[in-house]
């Protein structure tokens, strides 16, 4: 039990060896008062077996047949040997790569990774990971704050058409250290530049450009560029890896480029499973290097004179700079990290153009289907990518409820963060439906609007 | 034992300070301080113009286990940062008084007034006590 | 162990790839509504191989790495404990794979029904009054516990309190976080037993003091015994006190952080509760806490309903610091760690402090009586224990760092090194409760065969390692010389 392998002569040995009567005796500094005797709230053990059931039983009753839901996690085709490979003992259970000589796997794939991630992105560094897209936009709100030195307002604007749980994680992780986050109006599913006109002559530190956005809309992701970088404003670019592909990286937008590029790195290779783990991902400028949060890999020489990795820059972080860190982050999403490096270098740069194409097909097929019904259209006239806003003439709720029933997720529900656009909502195919998929979702939602109406 | 020149001040906070001909001061950290930190690899230093208070953090020096600010020892405004530091950090720790120094400073009126700087044979005494 | 292996990028061939993993082409037509100015003009640098050249790449890697089913990796606070296989397993089944996070709640009650027990036991292990998952990491677990220190101070008009008292010895990441809160870090020393100085602690709290944090057992690995007064000083000046639960392991079973008076703790579920450490995560940070943070608890967190269980947010929790995680943290490491506490169920977690203890306390002995010397030769080890090599240092000129590295010739992981900062030349040493007695002598063996080439061959040691995959780095140089990334043209 407990995985602990000691016999009982092993236990008689070591405390004879230590000079203790029992076990017990090894806590006697603990005042006596505090000790419990027992944990009556835990249950009793359960040997592999009896665990196995027990979650096979739970795992039988979770799931719908098809997933139509998108929303910043993407259902996208996992080769096998990922997760293969990425569940051997050696990823799997080993630390942090402190100790480099022993952890030269580790270490070069991070450095592989931070290669593909920095290509993706079209920008020059990148890190080894941090917990998630929405977290990322918040590191990189913070990082703009330090590398900014013309501004010294600590403003951010934030477009309204960012995924609004990451303006909620940015808002409880950043605003203790006093950053004020400005939202921008919403037209036609995109932020349009007359909201920037407000700002004009103010000290504004960093503009955050989501590309995709939150609706699947495409913005005008130059223009923003450059507004920013001609208002003294770091550009933030907010991306889809996938989508990464086929559209113009962040590196490249505007006459300059963005400064600093995130993102939910899920789509490459981690499964949904219900919010994670995940990992975001971020890169900047080398020039913005040292203000950059979490770990990062270098290649060097070893005493031989042979090429090695080795976590650098590592005064920038909690163990030696402490109060005065760039980030408290120390363990982020490595593992997940690994499933992606291994995950790209199987799709290649034509197998991830084929997926992102695939999926940007897809989901135009499902918008036809779907509009093609009366009472549902599309609600913005814009380009989007493997993702789209659609208006409906009656509630969405009792729709996707009827759909659940039938075994699709259907889409969000767009209601509750965005009452403006009415009955709203948001979907997603990806390379993983087929033609018969989407049929099925057009029969099912036909029915359940031609119940509702007769009702 | 470093090196501590007899015709500069000193801080307690190991940053030495030399007056040149105009008035002006020119600060770095002494040997003691880069012997201490091991090979730089990055240093900051301030931007000309800058207006500092005394004790406020102005540059940063990093070797690859530590990170540490440096203050500065008087008010003032900043002449010019060591531009030469962002290629060759290791010239803190090869001249720390000569080449490797970090930035010129024009004292406010009446700044040196307020503050106490050590002479060599004092800031040599911090030395030995932080020693024991 | 193998020795080199190739940049990804360097098995390249331009046409190559793995194409069994692609969808069909959609053709170009797919892509007509994409306006030009906002598409790709060149290809990203990706690798192009094939499927198998890609397999053999990546297991190679793995086999240049040091872990816990390969190698005992006694690395001190970091808990390198076995990860139980049917843990993996049992999280992966394909349902809980499949489920998108914004699928509706009845389309997750097996699920959403393991979180919500989950939550209930770490309640009881801990004696905390309320439990939320949704952070991914320590020190994520730390930044909602102060988030929510600093909440209850600011809901009470008490929004002076900005001070977080922490002792000399701790993590970086208590600094750090207290930073990240707004707060300022007041550091006050332990004393020479290694317990906190409880007269300068009663000089730092006051009206400002918001909280303390304190690791217990402490990063000297040893049990805070003056606990129930630190508790008394923080409280009677108005602060919280927040327990940081990398050292959970040591106490399991035993001791409460609830019953020490501690307010809110953020537990470490890839250390105490066996998910995987992955390379550098991902972790677990879930937060507990008592009765006054109930209310500030970071959401979402699960709640029964009648016979469901359902996701509280925003609107059942109006005063909560916020949301930390896109969707609910790291979900799948949650399971590993229910499954794991499963498996154990009451008594063998009280087992897991006991023989955590057992093994670092005969450890400990045994090295003493190879040579080495204990930090704090008059204290019992908890979990862990700090040797410092301090005497080997200046006698024989042969550094903790050079008996770590040496280590890993002779076929084990590092303890943590120069960890706290406080003891010179130290090396914090955890063996966990899964180790046998066999692996902890064939450790003491190594480390006196080391202690003797150190007098005998120094050398051997001081250039050590001499069977790794390399020597060691230049660190210098990897700062000064920036490779962040592979180039075509970069040397190899």
């Amino acid at each position: 039990m407990a995985f602990i392998p000691h016999t009982e002569a092993d236990v008689a040995a070591m405390l004879a060896a230590i000079g203790a009567d029992s076990i017990e005796q090894l806590f006697e500094e603990i005042p006596r008062e505090l000790r419990i005797r027992s944990l009556d709230g835990i249950p009793e053990a359960l040997n592999e077996m009896q665990v196995g059931r027990l979650m096979s039983a739970r795992a039988q009753r979770d799931g719908l047949r098809l997933n139509f839901i998108g929303a910043g996690a993407y259902e996208h085709h996992i080769p096998s040997a990922v997760w293969a490979i990425t569940t051997r003992g050696e990823f799997y259970s080993a630390y942090t790569p402190y100790q480099a000589e022993a952890s030269q796997g580790t270490l070069q794939l991070i450095y592989e990774f931070q290669t593909m991630i920095a290509g993706l992105t079209g920008m020059q560094v990148a890190n080894a990971s941090m917990y998630d897209g929405a977290s990322a936009c918040a590191e990189a709100a913070l990082m703009a704050v330090r590398a900014n030195r013309k501004s010294h307002a600590a403003r951010i604007l934030v477009p309204g058409t960012l995924h609004p749980h990451y303006r909620r994680v940015m808002q409880a992780t950043a605003a203790n250290q006093g950053l004020k986050f400005e939202e921008l109006p919403v037209a036609e599913g995109l932020t349009p530049l007359s909201a920037l006109q407000s700002f004009e002559g103010q000290d504004v530190t960093a503009l955050l450009i989501p590309q995709p956005n939150f609706f699947g809309q495409l913005e005008a992701v130059d223009a923003l560029t450059d507004w920013a970088h001609a208002h003294n404003a770091l550009a933030i670019a907010v991306v889809n890896p996938t989508a990464l592909a086929i559209l113009k990286p962040p590196g490249e937008w505007g006459a300059d480029g963005a400064d600093i590029a995130v993102g939910e790195g899920q789509p490459l290779g981690v499964p949904l499973s219900s919010g994670g783990p995940y990992f975001g991902f971020m890169t900047t400028r080398l020039d913005f290097v040292r203000q950059m949060p979490g770990r990062i890999v270098g290649r060097t020489l070893d005493a031989a004179g042979r090429a090695g990795f080795t976590l650098t820059l590592q005064a920038r972080e909690q163990h030696i700079r402490r109060a005065k860190a760039t980030s408290n982050i120390c363990t982020n999403q490595g593992l997940l990290m690994t499933a992606a490096t291994i995950y790209l270098s199987l799709l290649g740069p034509q197998g991830l153009a084929r997926t992102a194409a695939s999926a940007h097909a897809r989901t135009r097929e499902l918008v036809a289907t779907l509009t093609r019904l009366p009472g549902v259209r599309a609600a913005f006239p814009g380009p989007y990518f493997h993702e789209a806003v659609l208006q409906f003439d009656r509630p969405v709720a009792p729709l996707l409820r009827a759909l659940a029933a039938r075994g699709i997720a259907g889409g969000l529900d767009l209601s509750p963060y965005y009452p403006q656009l009415g009955h709203a909502l948001l979907v997603c195919a990806t390379e993983t439906k087929t033609a018969e998929d989407i049929a099925q979702y057009g029969a099912a939602l036909a029915e359940a609007m031609a119940a509702a109406r007769a009702a | 034992m470093s090196n501590v020149p007899a015709d500069l001040k000193y801080t307690r906070s190991h940053e030495w300070i030399r007056t040149l001909a105009d008035g002006t001061l020119e600060i770095g950290v002494t040997d003691h301080a880069q012997d201490a930190l091991g090979d730089l690899v990055f240093v900051e230093v301030p931007e000309a113009g800058r207006t500092v208070k005394a004790g406020e953090a102005c540059a940063v020096v990093e070797s690859v286990k530590a990170a540490s600010d440096v203050y500065a020892p008087v008010a003032g405004e900043v002449l010019a940062g060591n531009a030469q530091l962002a290629a060759q950090p290791d010239l803190v720790n090869s001249q720390p008084y000569g080449a490797g120094w970090l930035w010129r400073l024009k004292p406010a009126a009446g700044a040196l007034a307020g503050v106490e700087l050590l002479g060599a044979a004092d800031y040599q005494k911090v030395l030995e006590a932080e020693a024991h | 162990m193998p020795q080199q292996e190739k940049v990804i990028f360097e098995y390249s061939t331009p046409g190559r790839g793995a194409e069994d993993q692609w969808p069909q082409d959609p053709g170009e037509a797919a892509l007509a509504d994409l306006p030009a100015q906002l598409r790709r003009a060149h290809p990203p640098q990706l690798p192009e191989v094939g499927e198998l050249e890609a397999v053999r790449h990546f297991t190679r890697l793995s086999q240049l790495n040091f872990s816990i089913d390969t190698h005992f990796y006694p690395l001190g606070s970091c808990t390198m404990k076995y990860n139980p296989k049917a843990c993996n397993q049992y999280a992966m089944l394909p349902q809980f794979l499949a489920r998108h996070p914004l699928a509706p709640e009845s389309s997750g009650q097996g699920f959403l029904e393991c979180m919500h027990e989950l939550q209930e036991m770490l309640k009881e292990v801990t004696g905390m009054r309320g439990v939320a998952l949704s952070p991914m990491a320590g020190a994520h677990g730390e930044f909602a516990g102060v988030a929510m220190i600093r909440a209850y101070h600011r809901s009470r008009g008490d929004a002076a309190r900005n001070e977080i008292i922490v002792p000399e010895a701790a993590h970086g990441t208590n600094p750090a976080t207290a930073t990240m809160c707004g707060c300022l870090v007041r550091e006050i020393p332990v004393d020479a037993q290694g317990d906190v100085d409880l007269a300068a602690l009663k000089a730092a709290v006051g009206p400002k003091t918001a909280g303390i944090m304190l690791t217990n057992p402490s990063t000297l690995g040893v049990f805070e015994r003056h606990i129930a007064e630190v508790a008394r000083i923080v409280h009677e000046a108005g602060g919280l006190l927040y327990y940081d639960g990398a050292n959970l392991n040591a106490i399991l079973g035993k001791v409460r952080p609830g019953d020490m008076g501690f307010d809110v703790i953020h537990m470490n579920l890839h250390k105490t509760f066996s998910t995987p450490h992955g390379g550098g995560g991902p972790g677990a940070g879930a937060v507990g806490v008592g009765e006054r943070l109930l209310p500030f608890l970071p959401v979402p967190v699960v709640g029964r309903d009648g016979g469901g269980y359902r996701w509280l947010d925003e609107s059942d929790l109006p005063q909560t610091i916020g949301r930390l995680s896109c969707f609910m943290g790291n979900a799948g490491v949650l399971l590993r760690a229910y499954i794991y506490m499963r498996l154990l169920g009451r008594e063998g977690m009280r087992r897991v402090g006991e023989f955590a203890t057992l093994n670092a306390n005969y450890l400990l002995r045994r090295l003493t009586e190879a040579g080495f010397d204990a930090a704090y030769p008059q204290r019992r080890a908890s979990h862990e224990f700090i040797l410092t090599l301090k005497r080997q240092a200046r006698d024989l000129n042969v550094t903790a760092m050079d008996f770590a590295k040496r280590l890993l010739d002779y076929g084990f992981h590092a303890p943590t090194t120069y960890f706290p900062l406080l003891v010179p030349e130290c090396l914090l040493i955890e063996p966990t409760e899964t180790e046998s007695r066999e692996t902890l002598d064939a450790f003491v063996t190594a480390m006196s065969q080391i202690l003797k080439e150190a007098s005998e061959e120094p050398g051997r040691v001081t250039s050590a390692p001499h069977t790794m995959p390399v020597r060691r780095l230049d660190d210098v140089r990897a700062a000064r010389q920036l490779d962040l990334t592979w180039k075509p043209t970069a040397p190899s």
